[in-house]
């Protein structure tokens, strides 16, 4: 319902997790051609110049002619540095530099290549890099929403709340959490930390949780995103691309099963 | 439940410090201002009752509820009174 009477403006969408490692490039490659399996019109954008990988991950990497810097510095035309993907109608791909620097592109730079691409997009998706420095404010500063990406680890949830503080510094109204890489077999045994426990911590709204699944590495390997295939992380996306839509998908309530089994198998593993 | 079992699990063990870990975190606040603010605290203290500074503890810590991100910090300061007298 939402994402109808959204239609007629475009989503800018950053994908961001402070900590390097966590599946900010997977996550944005599953939730863009996620969103593009459902018709939308979709521009991935990676922001992570000197360092891109989301060319790769998408199975685009021999076809990148120009990139964001030379959009930018105006060495072509904003849709001369897009690629499409072929195997999905609507999906587009801006790469990022992989031979300069964060410095090359400044926030109202990346605000005015994002203005333009609003006009014929349905969903701009900017792939963070990792860090809070400046890559990180160009990624940020044409963005509506976020999705931060965190897993069930100390340092990767301490680097996702120093994120959502300074997300809220710059006035993001709409934050959205994702839990990658949880393993159930460790959260019953007590030996990672569940999904409520990390919702608990952040207190940032909860849009997803992947668990940790092998097809996601050779998904990788192939440079085929996952999204909608029926492996555990397949669906995990397509039901997180579901509820950006503003549709209601119930999780796979892990919390009432875990609390039960956890107390089951915990008594089994310290007795 | 949990008490029953001696050991904490990793889990509770990350999530306790975590918490502490945050709350530093977004009160942005040094171990060395910490010092600072102690040291000033125990000096004004000190003039109305004679308190033991060696064992005071000063600590940010968050006020109950757990409504989210936009729960309050509060100082919490335990000092020592060794002699109550005013001067």
């Amino acid at each position: 319902m939402e994402n109808e009477s959204k239609h007629s403006g475009c989503e800018v969408i950053v994908v961001t997790s402070g900590k390097g490692g966590v599946g900010k490039t997977t996550t944005s490659a599953n939730v863009g051609t996620g969103l593009a399996k459902l018709g939308k019109k979709v521009c991935l954008i990676d922001t992570d110049i000197g360092l891109r990988n989301l060319d790769v991950v998408m199975g685009l990497e021999n076809r990148i002619v120009y990139n964001l810097v030379d959009v930018v510095e105006g060495n072509c035309r904003v849709k001369q540095a897009l690629i499409r993907d072929k195997r999905h109608q609507g999906l587009y791909l801006m790469p990022s530099a992989q031979t300069r620097d964060k410095s090359a592109v400044s926030p109202g730079q990346m605000i005015k290549v994002i203005d333009h691409l609003k006009e014929q997009f349905d969903y701009v998706i900017l792939d963070c890099p990792a860090g809070i420095e400046q890559g990180f404010q160009n990624a940020i500063a044409g963005a509506d929403r976020a999705l931060v990406v965190t897993t069930p680890e100390v340092s990767a949830i301490r680097d996702a709340d120093r994120i959502v503080g300074l997300l809220e510094a710059n006035g993001f109204k709409q934050m959205d959490l994702i839990i990658n890489r949880l393993r159930m077999d460790m959260v019953r045994r007590g030996d990672m930390m569940s999904a409520s426990d990390v919702v608990d911590i952040l207190a940032v709204p909860l849009i997803g949780i992947v668990p940790d699944d092998e097809s996601v590495v050779i998904s990788t390997n192939q440079g085929e995103p996952l999204v909608g295939s029926d492996s555990p992380a397949g669906i995990a996306y397509a039901n997180i691309v579901q509820r950006i839509l503003g549709k209601e998908v119930p999780f796979i309530n892990p919390e009432r099963g875990i609390s039960f089994w956890t107390k089951v198998t915990g008594i089994f593993h310290r007795a | 439940m949990r008490h029953f079992f001696r050991k904490k699990s990793s889990c509770q063990v990350a999530k306790d410090r975590l918490k502490i870990l945050l709350i530093s975190d977004r009160v942005n606040c040094s171990p060395e201002v910490m010092e600072l603010i102690k040291a000033d605290i125990a000096k004004v203290i000190s003039k109305y009752m004679k308190i033991d500074t060696g064992n005071m503890d000063i600590q940010i810590q968050t006020k109950g509820s757990k409504a989210g991100r936009g729960r309050t910090p509060v100082l919490y300061a335990n000092i020592p009174i060794l002699d109550l007298h005013t001067k």
